[in-house]
């Protein structure tokens, strides 16, 4: 690079710095180029086809994977669970993390340290974190069940009951994600104005009133920030359910990500997986799209 | 960055004690108690208590671990699990492998990422404003989303079971660019323009006074990228089949696969702690930056 620039072109300087841009601009962009921009148009011409993984031959079929699986009435299965999953999952993680922000929010001693601890589930690998909560809904031998029977009760059996199942993955889940909910929504309330909740106080509204009134809808751009966020990374989640279920059982956690992976690396349908992850990713892009246009709102705002 | 997350802290601090002397009411204890406290007590204990029990439990000797009523703390602490996690999928090997990866692919991307976000800001380009229009949608691209044609290109390349095939494909940095290149756009550009003056080059100036002021955004991309490369599972276990060239997280799950039985927990507790303690003892020593930069998205909006 520097031999670039101590090379003796005096008379194009301006051409002189577009090549240094090239220079260090170059190397990430052909990256993101080769392995974002590529496989994304590739991956529409390949749900065109039937092929098969590692196959030297294809058959261009058109729109009859699209159709194959809308077909399917598995297909409807997995987005029902697709929904569950990201509608409990989201629905959790924000409920969950604006009441716990609300808490650290308090003159709490520790609050600094409790925050700190709250968020380290988010950095945690999803597989580690899977096998640990595995080993504690284990129905025989687990630490969940053997609570449950100090009070004398069962529990469900975690492992074998597809719908206990899918809801072990979201519990895990939200556990994973809250810390970076309850981050987000602490940062938020801390610039909620003290003086209009004093005021509102002196004309005689309680706490609730003043969270529900006044706190809740100056939070209402966060709030739809996290809504956009937790909903595209739990569409896309794939390691908890992998280690915990594998989709499992009889596609009781089988959401539209974990199918294309299925499809293309346990079936080997790579044309297949193709449609399914551009079906997703329709979806994702409406959700995106939606954030895009509430970002521009919010720059008009302020 | 450091500075958006505690100012906060301190304002909220200020405030806290104007309000203290409340015209109609004094702060009970008891709401204290129930609406601070308490909640924040469950939640530290529910976050702290699953990695308590993992690390307690890696070392139960098998007995200890499918006893009936269960025994919550075991009687000595039996080191045995270690040995067999690493006898059996050579743990030691998958720890090289995990920290080979992480560090040339953090590495890399904070290199790739100084690069770009410096040249969007300090060099004249024409198609600039294009440029980082396309970095700032590929941020936004689904990164899971189309597996099938990385795998195949890394395939043809012949990066199954290697470290480079695991690397490459995610060295290209949206998420690094754009962070540095906000933390570039609020330094005085009389600083880079009196060095110009000096006759210092692009990748002088970069090295010599735009990097080391922008320190801890840098530490903020070097930290996220090292958590973010060190857990990354969908990837390595899509193009490794070979247990010498797996990371940690996919030898996790290929010992997951070939232990059995409920005994088998001790050995699997054992395993997560190799992958999940050096990543809580990073984040213990420098969560400030970790969180900050994670939280980045929503502050800036």
């Amino acid at each position: 690079m520097s031999a670039i620039e101590t090379a003796p072109r005096r008379r194009h300087p301006r051409r002189r710095e577009y090549l240094t841009f090239l220079a260090f601009a170059g190397p990430n962009l052909l990256m993101i180029a080769l392995f974002t921009y590529r496989p994304l148009l590739l991956n529409i011409q390949y749900s065109t086809l039937s092929w098969n993984l590692g196959s030297r031959t294809a058959t261009v079929v058109g729109l009859g994977n699209y159709t194959k699986w809308f077909s399917n009435p598995r297909s409807w299965e997995v987005l029902r669970v697709t929904g569950v999953f990201t509608l409990a999952t989201v629905g959790g993680t924000l409920v969950l993390g604006l009441l716990l922000a609300t808490a650290l929010n308090q003159r709490v001693k520790g609050r600094t340290a409790a925050r700190s601890i709250i968020f380290a589930p988010y950095v945690l690998s999803g597989v580690g974190v899977g096998l640990v909560w595995l080993f504690i809904f284990d129905p025989m031998y687990g630490a969940l069940s053997a609570v449950l029977r100090l009070w004398g009760a069962t529990g469900p059996d975690w492992y074998l009951d597809r719908r206990w199942a899918l809801v072990m993955v979201i519990i895990v889940y939200v556990w994973k994600n809250l810390g970076y909910a309850a981050v987000v929504y602490l940062a938020a309330l801390q610039s909620v104005p003290q003086d209009l909740l004093d005021a509102a106080a002196l004309d005689g509204a309680g706490t609730l009133r003043r969270f529900t009134h006044i706190t809740v809808p100056l939070l209402s751009p966060t709030t739809f920030f996290l809504l956009i966020t937790t909903t595209l990374s739990s569409l896309q989640s794939f390691d908890l359910i992998h280690v915990m279920t594998k989709g499992g059982p009889i596609d009781g956690t089988t959401t539209l990500m974990y199918q294309v992976y299925v499809e293309a690396f346990v079936n080997g349908r790579a044309g297949y997986s193709a449609a399914i992850a551009t079906i997703l990713f329709a979806i994702l892009l409406v959700v995106t799209v939606l954030q895009m246009r509430f970002l521009e709102r919010k720059v008009h705002y302020s | 960055m450091s500075t958006t997350t505690h100012a906060p802290d301190v304002t909220l601090r200020v405030a806290v004690r104007d309000l203290d002397p409340r015209p109609d009411r004094r702060p009970s204890r008891l709401r204290s108690l129930l609406g601070g406290y308490l909640p924040v007590a469950i939640a530290t204990v529910v976050v702290v208590l699953p990695l308590a029990w993992m690390a307690v439990s890696s070392f139960k000797r098998p007995g200890e671990i499918v006893h009936l009523p269960i025994e919550w703390l075991p009687s000595t602490a039996y080191p045995g699990n270690y040995v067999e996690a690493a006898r059996t999928v050579s743990f030691g090997r998958l720890f090289l492998n995990s920290a080979i990866v992480t560090a040339v692919g953090a590495g890399t991307k904070v290199v790739l990422a100084l690069l770009t976000a410096y040249a969007l800001v300090f060099i004249r380009f024409p198609a600039k404003r294009l440029v980082f229009t396309l970095v700032l949608v590929a941020l936004m691209v689904p990164p899971h989303i189309a597996l099938v044609p990385n795998y195949t290109l890394i395939a043809q390349l012949g990066g199954r079971n290697t470290l480079w095939g695991i690397v490459l494909p995610g060295l290209g940095t949206a998420f690094g660019t754009f962070l540095l290149r906000q933390q570039f756009l609020s330094l005085p550009r009389s600083i880079v323009e009196a060095a110009e003056i000096d006759g210092a080059g692009h990748l002088r100036r970069l090295v010599s006074i735009v990097a080391p002021i922008s320190a801890p955004s840098i530490a903020t991309v070097a930290l996220i990228s090292i958590v973010f490369e060190w857990n990354e599972y969908l990837w390595p276990l899509i193009i490794t089949d070979d247990p010498r060239y797996m990371t940690l997280p996919v030898g996790l799950t290929l010992l997951q696969n070939s232990e059995s039985g409920s005994a088998a927990w001790g050995v699997l507790m054992a395993g997560t702690v190799v992958v999940i303690v050096p990543i809580l003892l990073v984040f213990a020593a420098l969560q400030r930056w970790i969180v900050a930069g994670l939280t980045q998205g929503a502050v800036t909006g």
